[in-house]
């Protein structure tokens, strides 16, 4: 472990303050560019899929979801309409001497002005009352997690404009451990089956395996956020994976929900060990869109986009 | 792909005349709607101020930027249309609405609906906002604007399509049928179990301590 701590400001740059104000400005940034860039893997895996569908109402589906993409890149545009429920995944170096409270705070700031100045829908309102405050922001919102990473003194944030339309295709379940494997399969494809069309597939679908019921349900949606190609490193849950994913892509859901090969573009499983009276499971999906974006903030307030890792999945 | 031209309003016969799995591109005036504005309509008994008769109906709540005394669009997309699937049938009863666009499908309900009063459902990409935005000619007006962004927004688009007719007026839904398929394969998958493993032992449910 490092000794020393690095205060923002100590290494010059523009000081404490202008260490928060990079979080302010760096968060308005990733929330702003969340919604107008698919990630590379993510745009990867949807021309695979293009390529490889059978259905050819799917092809001109994918086709077209390709051609937005494109367009949103020419245009310098919103991907999708939806703004989301804003989320931030805070990665915070152990080595950096921070208050996080002013963290949460610029954060809260930052996506306040990427709703207004952008300007960006504000998808977000009170649970009973309705009411939409026009920010993007209320009690609690924007959603943020907090994680220590040892030995870095920098600070990454990891932001994710979640879509109503996967998030409202979320699923928990307390299975009893006689279900074994077999009950989590289950649960899986019974899932994204009573998903259907409504997530805007072909999806990312995250699974959480153990923990407590709130855990499992972080833990699916961590896995949704997961990069495509990366795996679950114990093998047991890889194994899974890959079975689950070839299952889902044989239910002929399709893109959209209109039918043909491609209903999920990757499975990822994130797990914890759990009580030895149950087997948690969680459905938490990502649309097609996929959409994240990360960046990584020096104690001298130097931003760098796209940087991604410390965050850890898991 | 050949696509059907449709120019709003829309008689019952041009909407009888559409089948499940046609493509169709519609230019002309279409209605954005979606949860509160629809809550107003008919939860909250309110006539809509603009005639819907014949009308074409977006499951939208779009990105806009003020302009004076307009508005502009940055970017407009299209919602999931299950949480308005109770609407269906008194927007077609009532108002005269001949079709909705839509993403993620409309339930039994709104397939009888569409098949008794002659309504289609056409589906659009959802999440394909940009695209979506480059047939949008301009936003004429925008009714209720107190339900930012929730309002009734009047669009005039141009050539948006393909959409995909997938519930048409004779009682046909893509949907139902993909969901059929999808749960009859799923009964396959879980009898088959993972890598030749078969079922468990059945177990109690879990909630001991």
């Amino acid at each position: 472990m490092r000794e020393e701590r690095v205060t923002p400001g100590d290494a010059g740059g523009s000081g404490a303050t202008g260490f928060y104000s990079a979080v302010e400005e760096t968060a308005k940034a990733l929330y702003i560019g969340a919604l107008k860039d698919v990630p590379a893997d993510v745009r990867a895996a949807l021309a695979r899929a293009y390529e490889r569908e059978r259905s050819s109402v799917a092809r001109q589906l994918l086709g077209i979801i390709l051609r937005n993409i494109e367009l949103a890149d020419e245009r310098d545009t919103l991907v999708c309409q939806d703004t989301g429920t804003p989320i931030y995944y805070i990665g915070m170096g152990t080595g950096l001497r921070v208050d996080g409270a002013r963290v949460a705070d610029a954060l809260r700031r930052g996506t306040e002005r990427a709703t207004r100045e952008y300007p960006l829908r504000s998808s977000v309102c009170h649970p009973v009352t309705r009411e939409n405050p026009q920010t993007n922001t209320g009690y609690r919102i924007p959603a943020i997690h907090w994680e220590f990473v040892p030995d870095v003194d920098w600070l990454e944030i990891l932001c994710i404009p979640k879509g109503s339309g996967s998030e409202s295709m979320s699923f928990l379940k307390m299975l009893p451990p006689a279900d074994g494997v077999a009950g989590i399969r289950r649960f899986v494809l019974e899932s994204v089956v009573e998903a259907g069309a409504n997530p805007c597939p072909p999806c990312i679908v995250g699974i959480g395996v153990g923990g407590s019921a709130d855990l499992c349900v972080a833990l699916a949606k961590r896995a949704s956020i997961r990069p495509i190609g990366t795996r679950n490193p114990d093998p047991h849950l890889a194994a899974l994976e890959d079975d689950l994913f070839a299952g889902i892509n044989t239910l002929g859901i399709g893109p959209q929900g209109l039918g043909g090969d491609t209903t999920a573009l990757a499975v990822h499983i994130e797990h914890a060990y759990t009580h030895i009276t149950h087997n948690p499971v969680a459905v938490n999906m990502q649309c097609w869109r996929g959409l994240r974006a990360t960046a990584r903030i020096h104690a001298d307030g130097r931003a760098e986009f796209g940087a991604s890792g410390s965050v850890r999945h898991g | 792909m050949d696509e059907i031209q449709m120019t709003p309003p829309l008689d019952e016969a041009e909407i009888r005349r559409l089948r499940v799995g046609d493509w169709v591109s519609l230019t002309g005036t279409i209605f954005g709607v979606r949860d509160a504005t629809l809550i107003r309509i008919f939860d909250k008994g309110q006539r809509p101020p603009v005639d819907l008769r014949g009308g074409v109906l977006l499951h939208t709540a779009p990105n806009v930027r003020r302009a004076g005394d307009r508005y502009e669009a940055v970017s407009v997309g299209t919602t999931t249309s299950a949480r308005m699937e109770r609407f269906t049938a008194g927007l077609l009863r009532e108002h005269g609405v001949r079709a909705i666009i839509g993403k993620g499908g409309l339930l039994a309900g709104s397939v009888r609906a569409m098949q008794e009063y002659g309504g289609v459902y056409l589906s659009i990409v959802g999440g394909a906002a940009a695209w979506e935005t480059t047939h949008l000619e301009e936003i004429e007006a925008v009714h209720w604007e107190d339900l930012m962004p929730e309002c009734l927004w009047q669009f005039r688009f141009r050539d948006l399509g393909p959409l995909l007719v997938s519930i048409d007026s004779h009682g046909e839904s893509t949907y139902a049928r993909i969901t059929e398929t999808a749960r009859e394969r799923l009964s396959g998958l879980i009898e088959k179990g993972a890598g030749g493993e078969g079922a468990p032992d059945r177990g109690a449910p879990s909630g001991g301590r």
